[in-house]
């Protein structure tokens, strides 16, 4: 029963990152990705067709595969802490408004002319944290009455709040002359950005973001009681909640940076994850990393194959299947006290 | 065990608590009554440290030192601790209301030990075996594989007594842990409580409606009306005619129990 979730989500990763690696415009067979491997490790020169194979590979499958990776995990993790600090099973980082703020933040800063270098790629993540930093803030501010949040108020004020929030982004790239054809690209799914770069510019927000959320599954578990509760039994609650929050929205700040806005990861995973492993947040956590990485990168296989060579924005992919999960997730709520 | 000296606790512009002064003994069961809105659970929330309090302080034993009720070695102040080492010293057993249903009972004891672990939340063998032996006492082992949403409030109770226990604490404070519960539980629970304040030397506040509940099972009782400790003492000292009548703005009698050495209060005129 430990072992066991981990064994399964992580093998439905793997084989989803082969698939990933494989599956495109061109497609790699299997057997030459074994055969590149193994030529990668002897350091031998490659003949046509796997030296294309091979360019293929490093420059565009597996950077784009490492970013989607990333990005999943983002969503999936930063999902679950939501829902454990709101103690809301509606609460992910594109409805309370969170994913919203973060992409005007990055528009923001695609909009002034950066140089396409790293330095300038990371001004991105950056605004996009700050953005997700000042929703946060004004939904929390906004829902709040008294020292509680109640769940229609959170998610009143963030839909709202996201929505406007949307709409200056789509204004802005509108507006924007010189360097609209990034914002476009950003629009429809990180997938345009091509090469190491964008991994390279979110993989430190990325790593103390998550790092802090895998540690904080003891202190989700006994949020959940309450913060009387909590508090009771030894958390610091004010600076413990704090913590999650700003870590949950700089992974959050992170995935929106190069993907764009991917709705329903972050609701989705952790929900069923908590359904078929239990509540346990020190589970829970991790598995929705994991989950997250696998379903966004299926769900990207699936936009770059139905209709290629055209590539559909994976957000279309996510939503089409995310919506019929959410009904079915609010059906249940009300049938049944699981949460 | 636990010293309460002058607290005054408010909510905006209004006062709740007015210099509340309260001692609470090792080994026995205080039970703390009173009208709706007298502060019964603000009192507890402001001693656990979930509320800040104007005035006062709230003192304890050093907790090295032997559990003892010589209020000179009193050197501890609680509302100085951090919210780790404060849940060290005193355990909460609030109303089994609206607990998340999905943990297990094993889970949700477990987390008692929070104050005890390190940052990383890991548990020893000797976590589990203070968790079991909590559940033992609360009679509550065979429950452990089960989901609290599952369960009964009276079960809910009881867990949460566990949890409490778990966090080994020398003083519990019990918030109205009776008000749902049938008769049969409120009777059962109060029963665990006493044995448990006699054979671990704990000590023990409860806030509680049942005036006869608390007749029966606290070896004294402290009167809360609008903010203020009306009455401390034996059952005997404070449910009388004169404290409850005015207290509760009701008349009503007080009759000896039948068969235990109790006072029992009724409703009713002569």
């Amino acid at each position: 029963m430990r072992i066991r979730p981990y064994f399964y989500t992580l093998s439905f990763l793997c084989v989803t990152v082969v698939l990933s690696i494989a599956i495109g415009s061109v497609f790699i067979p299997l057997t030459d990705l074994g055969r590149i491997l193994l030529g990668w490790l002897n350091r031998e020169p490659f003949t046509e067709p796997l030296k294309t194979f091979a360019f293929i590979l490093t420059d565009i499958r597996l950077p784009r595969t490492a970013l989607i990776l990333l990005t999943g995990a983002a969503l999936g993790g930063s999902g679950a802490a939501y829902q454990g600090l709101f103690r809301n099973p509606l609460a992910d980082p594109y409805l309370i408004g969170v994913a919203s703020g973060a992409g005007l933040g990055a528009v923001l800063a695609m909009s002034i002319k950066w140089s396409y270098s790293f330095w300038g790629l990371l001004a991105v993540p950056v605004a996009a944290f700050l953005g997700a930093l000042l929703t946060v803030f004004l939904v929390y501010t906004l829902a709040r009455v008294g020292k509680t949040i109640p769940t229609t108020n959170l998610i009143l004020a963030g839909v709202a709040f996201g929505s406007f929030a949307t709409a200056l982004t789509t204004y802005l790239m509108l507006r924007s002359t010189g360097e609209l054809h990034r914002a476009i690209a950003w629009l429809s799914g990180g997938s345009s950005q091509a090469g190491w770069e964008p991994v390279l510019a979110i993989l430190p927000f990325l790593a103390i973001g998550l790092g802090v959320l895998l540690l904080s599954g003891n202190a989700l578990n006994l949020l959940q009681f309450g913060d009387d509760q909590a508090q009771q039994m030894g958390l610091p609650v004010t600076r413990t909640r704090t913590l999650i929050l700003l870590a949950a929205s700089l992974a959050t700040a992170a995935a929106v940076s190069f993907s764009g806005i991917i709705g329903f990861i972050g609701l989705i995973v952790p929900h069923v994850m908590r359904l078929w492993f239990g509540a346990d947040y020190r589970r829970l956590l991790p598995l929705s990393l994991i989950g997250g990485a696998s379903s966004l990168m299926l769900a990207d296989i699936i936009a770059r194959s139905v209709m290629a060579p055209q590539e559909l924005p994976v957000g279309i992919v996510t939503a089409l299947v995310g919506a019929p999960f959410f009904l079915w997730v609010l059906r249940r709520a009300k049938n049944q006290g699981f949460w | 065990m636990l010293r309460i000296e002058n607290l005054s606790v408010s909510y905006g512009s209004r006062r709740v608590l007015h210099n509340i002064s309260l001692e609470l003994y090792s080994g026995e069961v205080l039970a703390l009554i009173g009208p709706n809105g007298a502060g019964k659970s603000t009192l507890v929330r402001a001693v656990s440290g979930v509320i800040p309090v104007d005035s006062g302080h709230i003192l304890t034993n050093d907790l090295s030192a032997n559990r003892s009720n010589d209020f000179s070695r009193y050197s501890l102040n609680l509302l100085s601790l951090s919210s780790m080492q404060r849940a060290r010293c005193l355990a909460v057993v609030p109303q089994a209301v609206s607990l998340p249903p999905a943990f297990t009972v094993w889970e949700t004891v477990l987390m008692g030990r929070t104050p005890h672990l390190n940052f990383l939340g890991q548990v020893s063998a000797r976590d589990e075996a203070i968790a079991r032996l909590a559940l033992q006492k609360v009679d509550a082992l065979d429950l452990a594989e089960r989901r609290v949403g599952e369960l009964s409030g009276g079960e809910q109770q009881r867990v949460l007594l566990a949890r409490a226990l778990a966090q080994s604490t020398p003083i519990l404070l019990l918030d109205e842990p009776t008000s749902n519960l049938d008769l049969h539980y409120q009777v059962g629970f109060m029963e665990t409580v006493g044995a448990l304040a006699a054979q671990d030397n704990l000590a023990v506040l409860v806030a509680m409606h049942d005036l006869n509940l608390a007749a029966r099972y606290a070896s004294r009782v402290a009167l809360l009306v609008d903010g203020e400790i009306k009455a401390v003492g034996t059952p005997r000292q404070v449910l009388t005619p004169e404290l409850i009548s005015s207290a509760y703005h009701l008349h009503v009698q007080v009759i000896s129990h039948p068969f235990v050495d109790v006072p029992l209060v009724l409703p009713g005129d002569k």
